[in-house]
């Protein structure tokens, strides 16, 4: 079987149709995985009595000819974010290096009652803090396009699984442009959900308030497939919506004729790249020549955002990551004398640099003196944020842009200057501002062959045209 | 430079972190730059503009009464099973079998 094509679609019915059984078809991942992954490190921790328990639950239920649940057998990547049961979860920190979860995260148990297979848990920047994947404690992911340079960031394992074709399919987070910033770096589609859309339970808190979980896949319609597997409102969490869940899959064959496409000059500007910004162009002809109606817009307050985002996220950030202390799970300093010294001590010892560097900045906006001029500005100028956004969409249905100024950029280029790295995320912080859903899909390639991305930002809740509108660029 | 050395390890403090000499420095230069970018925060006048602490408080009131948006859904308060004992403690450095072991806590 040729795992590189694989799509959930064609996955369930290659099983449905007993060309190959679940468990065969895990295996061939875990073979591939092994022999393949240790170029690309995208794996942390394989679950395979997991996932063969899983797939003989499928196996029996095919020779049964029993009706098959939808993802049936489907070999899906989890983000070590993602809290599994039983099954090693770290953040990509040294500080959860030993951390076995008791309970599922709400997304991965939804997965697997719909039939889908856990292949492993995926490398990520630790606690999803970065935008090239090179803040793992485990160490960097190479970009399967290019091994010289970065996945992107922090879903940058998600990513790479899927572009190397190490999983169907996977799960990411994002907080500032975690899931769609790596997938246009490896050339896969990335999906964030509208805020509250996706359940957070048992998702290792970063940012509460702008913290999303969503689906790194092949094609549009496997994003669709899989956002509705995860979506819907959870008991387990308080900001999970409740709001029906429709049938994207089905939506995606509604026609884009007539849609209203707003195009904000604001993210055309200075620092985009001129082959990423032709690439973009030429996606939005495309929309054009499929009858969309392409309106100028402008987003006035996008350059804001930086700093909007990165005051409110190491804020949120500080206070959630207060409780790693060595008291009830996680990494302890050994040799230390009194309880002070120990909570300092193994937080010093196991967490990484940009992780401290996110834990001062944010405890000292929080901080007396700096918090009206820091935290309360910040989320007053999320306000206006998100005001620019709820004005535009009065007049468009969906906003395209680029999803990142660049292409994927080179292993250590960004990596000693902070501030660099955040602008990264210029062109994708705004949608985790405004809790709005993005999609970044494929839409041409540099000269040099690496994968652009092209983002689709929609309403609260309108998924559908997001979706819709990615698949007329990546059909 | 904004964030002086005393105001580093105030905050290293609040914080929970010792942080080296080497880290120290280092971290005293990354937030100065960092912060002196996020000051065009300032260009923008937001007197009359309301702090947004989450979604969900965009959308109505926070009392629940709300279906149609993203306001927070709350659930009947019965009790219901939680996490048991040993599995909540499966994970701890160091525990006596009932409880999570710590160094002494009063300082001399």
């Amino acid at each position: 079987m040729d795992l590189n094509s694989l799509t959930i679609e064609s996955t369930r019915n290659a099983i449905g149709a007993k060309q190959i059984t679940a468990s065969e078809l895990i295996e061939q991942f875990y073979g591939k995985i092994k022999a393949e992954d240790p170029e690309i490190h995208a794996y942390l921790t394989l679950c395979e009595e997991r996932a063969l328990q899983q797939t003989r639950h499928i196996d029996d239920l095919v020779s049964k000819g029993a009706a098959l649940p939808p993802l049936a057998g489907v070999p899906i990547g989890i983000k070590d974010v993602m809290m599994t049961k039983g099954v090693r979860t770290t953040a990509g920190s040294k500080i959860l290096d030993n951390f076995i979860p008791p309970y599922d995260c709400t997304a991965v148990a939804r997965l697997e009652s719909a039939g889908a297979t856990i292949l492993g848990k995926m490398n990520c920047d630790e606690f999803a803090m970065g935008s090239s994947n090179e803040n793992s404690a485990y160490g960097s992911v190479r970009n399967p396009r290019d091994k010289s340079r970065v996945p992107g960031g922090s879903s940058g394992g998600s990513a790479a699984a899927v572009a190397a074709g190490t999983a169907v399919a996977s799960l990411g987070s994002d907080t500032g442009g975690s899931i769609r910033q790596p997938a246009s770096f490896c050339g896969v589609v990335g999906l964030m959900p509208t805020y509250g859309r996706v359940s957070r339970y048992g998702l290792i808190a970063f940012a509460s308030s702008l913290d999303h979980i969503g689906p790194l896949t092949k094609t549009v319609k496997d994003a669709a497939i899989l956002l509705r597997t995860i979506a819907g409102q959870d008991p387990l969490d308080s900001t999970s919506a409740d709001v029906p869940v429709p049938d994207y899959e089905a939506d995606l064959a509604k026609p884009v004729t007539g849609l209203k496409i707003g195009v904000p000059k604001e993210y055309f500007s200075e620092g985009l790249d001129p082959e990423v910004r032709a690439a973009v162009e030429a996606g939005i002809a495309k929309l054009r020549s499929a009858g969309c109606e392409i309106t100028p817009i402008s987003l006035p307050h996008t350059a804001y955002a930086i700093p909007s985002y990165y005051v409110i996220a190491t804020a949120e950030a500080s206070a959630n990551l207060a409780r790693y202390d060595g008291v009830r799970y996680g990494y302890r300093a050994k040799r230390a004398r009194t309880l002070s010294e120990m909570y300092r001590k193994s937080r010093d010892e196991a967490f990484g640099a940009e992780v401290k560097r996110r834990i001062m900045l944010g405890t000292y906006a929080l901080s007396s003196g700096y918090y009206d001029a820091y935290y309360l500005k910040a989320q007053r100028v999320r306000t206006l944020i998100t005001r620019d956004f709820e004005q535009v969409f009065q007049k468009v249905d969906a906003i395209v842009t680029p999803t990142a100024p660049t292409a994927a950029f080179k292993l250590g280029e960004k990596s000693d200057d902070p501030l660099s790295m955040y602008l990264a995320d210029i062109y994708t912080v705004t949608a985790d501002l405004a809790g709005i859903p993005g999609i970044s899909v494929p839409c041409g390639q540099t000269a040099s062959g690496l994968p652009i991305g092209l983002q689709v930002l929609g309403r609260h809740f309108d998924e559908s045209t997001v979706l819709r509108v990615g698949s007329a660029i990546f059909p | 430079m904004k964030v002086t050395e005393k105001d580093g390890a105030y905050v290293a403090d609040l914080a929970n972190l010792e942080l080296t000499d080497q880290e120290r420095q280092r971290m005293l230069k990354d937030l100065n730059s960092i912060l002196d970018y996020f000051d065009r925060l300032n260009e923008l006048d937001t007197s009359d503009i309301p702090p947004m602490a989450q979604i969900s408080a965009k959308f109505g009131p926070s009392d629940g009464t709300r279906r149609d948006g993203i306001s927070p859904v709350w659930r009947e308060d019965v009790p219901r099973p939680s996490l048991p004992h040993s599995e909540a403690m499966k994970n701890a450095p160091e525990t006596d079998g009932d409880f999570f072991k710590v160094p002494r806590v009063i300082e001399k």
